[in-house]
């Protein structure tokens, strides 16, 4: 199976390859992707660069453009699209039909897969995405259960990715507002989500409060770990209820299920986390790498020394297993 | 400008449901999309009451139309949504699934919860057979007027959120049956103690969001009573209404006398929190710093 | 021990290190012009690092000046994420490291230091003559009180 790895900065691609990555993915510098943070990302030069190393090492890059493009302003995208191509790109990763028809229109020969951020659940619409728009590969969303993604790559030839590790969305991705409701920023329009622009610690007596455009999001004491206030893995009340109503603010961490992903069909394990250190990145790909290696050769998955990684660090199989729904 | 009601996204009894087509049938609006958009285990509970409802409305002289789920993954999801079609009203898809199961050529309207954002996407969809677009709710002004002026073009009108609690996110996750410690699969159903969603606050007691079931809502409920003017100019053709449990037909009476010039943006506000019980307002998205925000007068 | 020449010499090193690492502060954007405080919680100094877009200064102070972000943790946790023997946002969840304030800023700043692959040993060895003299009474300090070593080892990092 082939292992598809996050890339913040031209550092973090050199650590993914050296750390045996089979795919790298990577993005612009400007809001054509949907980890625009500040600090993070690749200038066109930086791009070209980063994809002659892989290429040199055997690996392969995608270029994810995968936010909305704004109405009047397309052009942007368009030559996202465009430049990736002539930076040697082995794909694009898109999510908005306009610029999926543009793509397939205006670089036919530039390979395309769908992003998780165009949340397409069922074989239906992932071969509808197929015979309109020429995707080669679709990104799963993460609401999908491991009999579910088998039952779909039966019913399609377009080969599937799914997320192993990292940030876990509990939303259908592409398709949240919550972030722009508290903010005014959005993945969709801004390629952010809970942006660090609105982000507000309150340490009082050894207590840590995080809050979002204004509002507590998470309230923890001295001893706990610290958590950054993602809107959905925040603490809320409803009801008579207190909790973590949405999701827990732990991390996917799928490695026990790869020998089943891998009979369920699926091609690529991609890793979350292009706004991760390089030493995340090469930490998670050495081990994930190790993994695959393992359950090509049948032996026994190596014990994972992930939990210091992970958010909260604390992990879960998310939707993988029906229990989460 | 016209005003259409959207699909009701919470869980009611047959009854109710009935009754609030019935009170639309009389009420000044242009347009009604009825159907289920937020989870397939509700439909068997009022499924009988839809056939009826379209005709009491068709009989009305009201648009009619038929929406898809927001997130299909099912098998029998896949097989409702091909079903759609054969019910001969215009069918309001809300994922793009539906339109793969529409047959070439079909007209069908697009809903606010597929993502158009761009003249590309709007053009595509025209091609297909798009005839009317709701926009997604975050879109600020500038992008309404775009694709409004890019609607006009391609002979398709343009809808904007006008009123209820927004559509801020959906899951495979069931948010109410894991506020009882329960699942999706055996949910008892208690998204319909809440016929308006349930509120969720913040731990310092701030209302924050609001959840119904797999779909996450704000808690504030955004109007666009100050911004009538300002979209009439940019060319939106209809406001979409969508169903409370309280004072609905009311409300929908009190945008038509907004529409009409009969009333002004802070009566308007003020009658509606009165016919709401107290509901509080935003309109942030079009205009605002970001979707919480009210341009109007605090309540 | 006096801490001018100590900021002199760590302004000097600062501004090399932005010119063999020019793409260090162009990611900084924005973020360019803030003022940053990385407090070594095990030491009695704090350092204020002012980028102002490409024209560094550093200043070493016994009371933390008012900034824009300030970085705190123990001089391991610090050195180690310069080095990126560690992941900013481990030592984050696992508060060994303290971000307050302007968090974009600090973002920008982790994001840019992270793919600058900084080696502090190195940047030191090529300062020059008497400027670099002042700075190992600083590092002596540093070795010593927290038995962190300040050279980066591509092997044997952390994991």
């Amino acid at each position: 199976m082939e292992i598809v790895c996050p890339a913040g900065t031209p550092a973090a691609l050199r650590a993914a390859v050296k750390a045996g990555a089979h795919t790298i993915y990577c993005g612009f510098a400007d809001e054509t992707n949907a980890r625009n943070f500040p600090g993070l990302n690749f200038s066109r030069e930086e791009m070209a660069e980063g994809i002659a190393f892989a290429h040199g090492h055997g690996s392969k890059v995608l270029i994810a453009i995968n936010t909305f493009p704004r109405a009047g302003s397309e052009s942007l995208w368009h030559a996202a699209v465009s430049d990736a191509e002539t930076a040697g790109a082995d794909a694009v990763i898109l999510a908005d039909i306009g610029l999926l028809a543009y793509a397939a229109n205006n670089h036919p020969n530039l390979r395309r897969h769908l992003s998780v951020q165009a949340a397409a659940a069922n074989a239906d619409v992932i071969n509808f995405y197929g015979s309109e728009f020429g995707v080669k590969r679709v990104v799963l969303p993460r609401v999908l259960s491991v009999p579910e993604i088998a039952a779909i790559n039966k019913d399609t030839d377009i080969e599937t990715e799914v997320f192993v590790f990292g940030g876990l969305c509990v939303m259908a991705e592409g398709r949240c507002s919550l972030s722009s409701y508290a903010t005014g920023l959005s993945p969709n329009m801004n390629g952010v989500c809970s942006p660090a622009s609105h982000v507000e610690y309150l340490e009082e007596d050894g207590h840590l409060s995080a809050r979002l455009g204004g509002y507590t999001i998470h309230s923890v004491g001295k001893d706990e770990p610290a958590p950054y206030p993602t809107l959905c893995k925040g603490c809320f009340g409803a009801g008579d209820k207190t909790g973590h109503l949405f999701e827990d603010p732990v991390s996917l961490n799928a490695e026990q299920l790869i020998p089943q992903l891998a009979k369920a069909g699926v091609t690529a394990l991609k890793i979350e986390g292009r706004q991760r250190s390089r030493s995340y990145v090469a930490q998670v790909v050495k081990n994930f790498r190790a993994a695959v290696d393992a359950v090509d050769a049948g032996r026994p998955l190596p014990e994972g020394m992930l939990a210091r990684l992970s958010e909260g660090q604390a992990v879960t199989t998310g939707a993988y297993k029906k229990t989460w729904r | 400008m016209e005003l259409t009601v959207g699909p009701n996204h919470f869980f009611w009894s047959s009854e109710d449901w009935s009754a609030l087509y019935d009170g639309l049938a009389s009420a000044p609006v242009d347009r009604v999309i009825l159907g289920e958009l937020v989870c397939s285990k509700r439909l068997p509970f009022y499924q009988d009451a839809i056939l009826p409802a379209i005709e009491t409305l068709i009989a009305a002289g009201k648009e009619v139309a038929l929406t898809s789920l927001s997130l299909i993954t099912l098998k029998r999801e896949l097989k409702a949504s091909m079903a759609l079609a054969e019910v001969g009203v215009d069918v309001e898809i809300n994922d793009l699934t539906a339109l793969s199961h529409l047959p070439e050529g079909a007209k069908f309207s697009v809903g606010p919860l597929v993502n158009v954002y761009n003249e590309g996407t709007l053009g595509w969809l025209a091609k297909r057979g798009a005839t009317r677009i709701c926009l997604p709710p975050e879109l600020p002004l500038a992008s309404v007027a775009a694709l409004c002026a890019a609607g006009a073009e391609a002979g398709i009108a343009i809808e904007v959120w006008g009123h209820g609690r927004i559509p801020l996110a959906i899951s495979g996750r069931c948010y109410h049956a894991r506020l009882h410690g329960r699942m999706k699969d055996n949910c008892l159903f208690a998204c319909e103690d809440d016929p308006d969603g349930l509120q969720v606050d913040t731990s310092d007691g701030q209302p924050f969001l609001s959840m119904n079931g797999v779909q996450t809502l704000s808690d504030s409920c955004a109007s666009m009573a100050h911004h009538v003017e300002a979209l009439r100019d940019v060319g939106v053709s209809a406001l979409r209404l969508s169903p409370q449990s309280v004072g609905f037909v009311d409300t929908c009476s009190l945008y038509r006398q907004r529409l009409n010039d009969e009333i002004d943006g802070d009566t308007l506000a003020d009658e509606l929190r009165r016919v709401s019980n107290g509901m509080r307002l935003s309109d942030g998205f079009l205009t605002g710093a970001r979707g919480a925000d009210w341009s109007g007068k605090a309540a | 021990m006096p801490l001018a020449p100590v900021s002199l010499v760590l302004t000097r090193l600062t501004r090399n290190m932005a010119t063999r690492h020019s793409s260090m502060f162009r990611r900084l954007g924005e973020h360019d012009n803030a003022r940053f405080l990385l407090d070594p919680t095990d030491l009695p100094v704090t350092l204020c690092l002012e980028p102002r877009q490409g024209q560094p200064k550093v200043t070493l102070h016994r009371t933390p000046p008012q900034a824009d972000a300030r970085i705190a943790g123990p001089l391991a946790a610090l050195i180690g994420l310069v080095h990126g023997a560690y992941d900013g946002d481990a030592l984050f969840f696992s508060r060994d490291l303290v971000i307050e304030g302007d968090t974009a800023a600090a973002l920008a700043l982790r994001n840019a230091v992270d793919d600058a692959e900084l080696d502090i040993a190195a940047e030191i060895e090529a300062l020059s003559g008497p400027f670099a003299r002042p700075l190992h009474r600083l590092i002596d300090l540093a070795e010593r009180r927290t038995g962190v070593a300040l050279t980066r080892h591509e092997e044997d990092l952390l994991w």
